[in-house]
């Protein structure tokens, strides 16, 4: 349980980072928070050459809420979402869901940029970026790109993301009026077995541009496009997100494992996604009602 | 390839300069080059605590950082807990009053991951207790124990008890 030899350099600027990664010679890999890069690593999933660290990298740890929506830098930690000291206004499923993640001493160490980069598809930062519309912004010495989150995530632990690529910046450019994100785990603080997150408007009185992400059933975050189409205009009924919950399990293709075989996913699917849009629902209906 | 590291870390008020190679974790630093065997390891992958200790005041999971992280570090093990007199901290003494451990292996991971919790929160409110010490696994006790002692540790900071009166 010893990670293999690696050679390690401290970044100083993300130049140098970028640079340190355009090597041909070198397998190279970046290290963050190394949350999840130390495990693999510990149990001999990866063997690099070199790890790049980038965790000391100036400017990239912020959460800023601006008329383009929310900015987040690559090293931001998932505790600071978790203590951010004022509403996200439209982007709190964020902080919502930030202490689902890991636990505390994971929460300290472990990045927003990290996660997306290791792209485990369970990941509640993976599935709320695919949810929220993010766009990542990552910079090689080929200069600088905007990679949608929908379309990011290829395969197991696999990304667009080339290995001379860094993460700086993710965008959120949207606010949501109304957003949640469920997730059954068999212990608190375990990857969810399924987790299932949702985000609409309400416009005159109907749903509109319904987003439905699931996680846990597949190798990367699934959009349930068939089951936003059947909520997509209808009324934020009980009887509406019931419709959508069926649709999302005639939808997915789980996998089985040993923590849950296909027809349990598929009915925990279900059962989330109906839980997170009344949950959704509600949330806003408290926000009006303490706003007046 | 694998080249060598030095790096200047405090640990419990004390620094070192150390030269490693780059893969040591931060726990095989404090047990193997520095002698501080108080803190244990269970999984090494991230998922049972044991190993858990405060850098830079915040509790992380030591097997998952590597030597080189803590360059310019402060560093605090279960042996930074007890006083200059080697008696039990308000909070070791909780564990031993509520009989928070039975073979002691989990201990000094709970101690650091509840020192963090006195620290930051400090309160003594069950159900947020017991999420935080969720981190950790502990297979004696069946948890009860080492809640009802940070619980009593959390009151005895906001109401401390002198000496006299207890």
């Amino acid at each position: 349980m010893k990670p293999p030899p690696f050679t390690y350099r401290r970044a100083a600027s993300i130049d140098e980072a970028v640079a340190l990664l355009a090597s041909d010679e070198v397998d190279a890999k970046v290290l963050a928070g190394g949350q999840s890069l130390t495990p693999m690593l510990n149990l001999r999933l990866t063997r690099p050459e070199l790890l790049v660290d980038v965790g000391r990298l100036p400017g990239l740890r912020y959460i800023r809420r601006g008329d383009d929506g929310l900015h987040v830098g690559a090293l931001t930690r998932h505790d600071q979402f978790e203590h951010y000291p004022a509403p996200l206004d439209g982007f709190d499923v964020l902080r919502e869901a930030a202490p689902l993640i890991g636990h505390h001493p994971i929460r300290t160490r472990g990045t927003i940029g990290g996660s997306l980069a290791h792209g485990d598809g369970s990941a509640e930062w993976c599935i709320l970026a695919v949810l929220l519309d993010a766009t990542i912004t990552a910079v090689s010495g080929r200069g600088s790109r905007i990679i949608e989150a929908d379309g990011f995530f290829e395969g197991l632990f696999t990304t667009t993301l080339e290995p001379d690529e860094l993460i700086v910046d993710i965008h959120f450019p949207r606010p949501r009026q109304h957003a949640a994100l469920e997730e059954f785990a068999r212990r608190h603080g375990d990857f969810a077995v399924v987790a299932a997150a949702v985000a609409f408007d309400v416009e005159h009185e109907r749903v509109t541009d319904p987003r439905i992400v699931l996680g846990g059933v597949a190798t990367t975050p699934v959009r349930c496009r068939a089951a936003e189409a059947v909520l997509d205009g209808e009324s934020p009924t009980d009887d509406a997100f019931e419709a959508a919950g069926r649709a999302v399990a005639d939808e997915i293709e789980p996998p089985g494992d040993l923590h849950a075989p296909p027809e349990v996913r598929r009915r925990m699917a279900d059962r989330l996604v109906r839980r997170a849009l009344r949950r959704a629902a509600d949330a806003n209906r408290e926000g009006v009602s303490h706003a007046g | 390839m694998q080249d060598d590291e030095t790096l200047d870390v405090m640990v419990n008020g004390v620094s070192h300069q150390v030269t490693v190679p780059a893969r040591r974790t931060l726990a095989d630093l404090l047990r193997d080059d520095l002698g501080l065997t108080g803190t244990h390891l269970g999984c090494e992958h991230g998922v049972c605590g044991a190993c858990t200790v405060l850098v830079d005041g915040e509790a992380v999971r030591a097997c998952l950082v590597f030597a080189p992280q803590v360059d310019g570090a402060e560093v605090t093990t279960v042996e930074g807990l007890a006083g200059d007199d080697d008696r039990l901290s308000a909070l070791q003494a909780a564990f031993s009053e509520e009989r928070a451990l039975q073979c002691g292996y989990c201990t000094p991971g709970f101690l650091m991951l509840a020192e963090d919790h006195l620290r930051r929160s400090g309160s003594s409110d069950e159900g947020e207790v017991r999420t935080h010490v969720s981190s950790n696994l502990c297979r004696c006790t069946g948890y009860a124990g080492i809640v009802d002692a940070v619980c009593s540790a959390a009151q005895q900071r906001m109401c401390p008890v002198s000496d006299g009166a207890s």
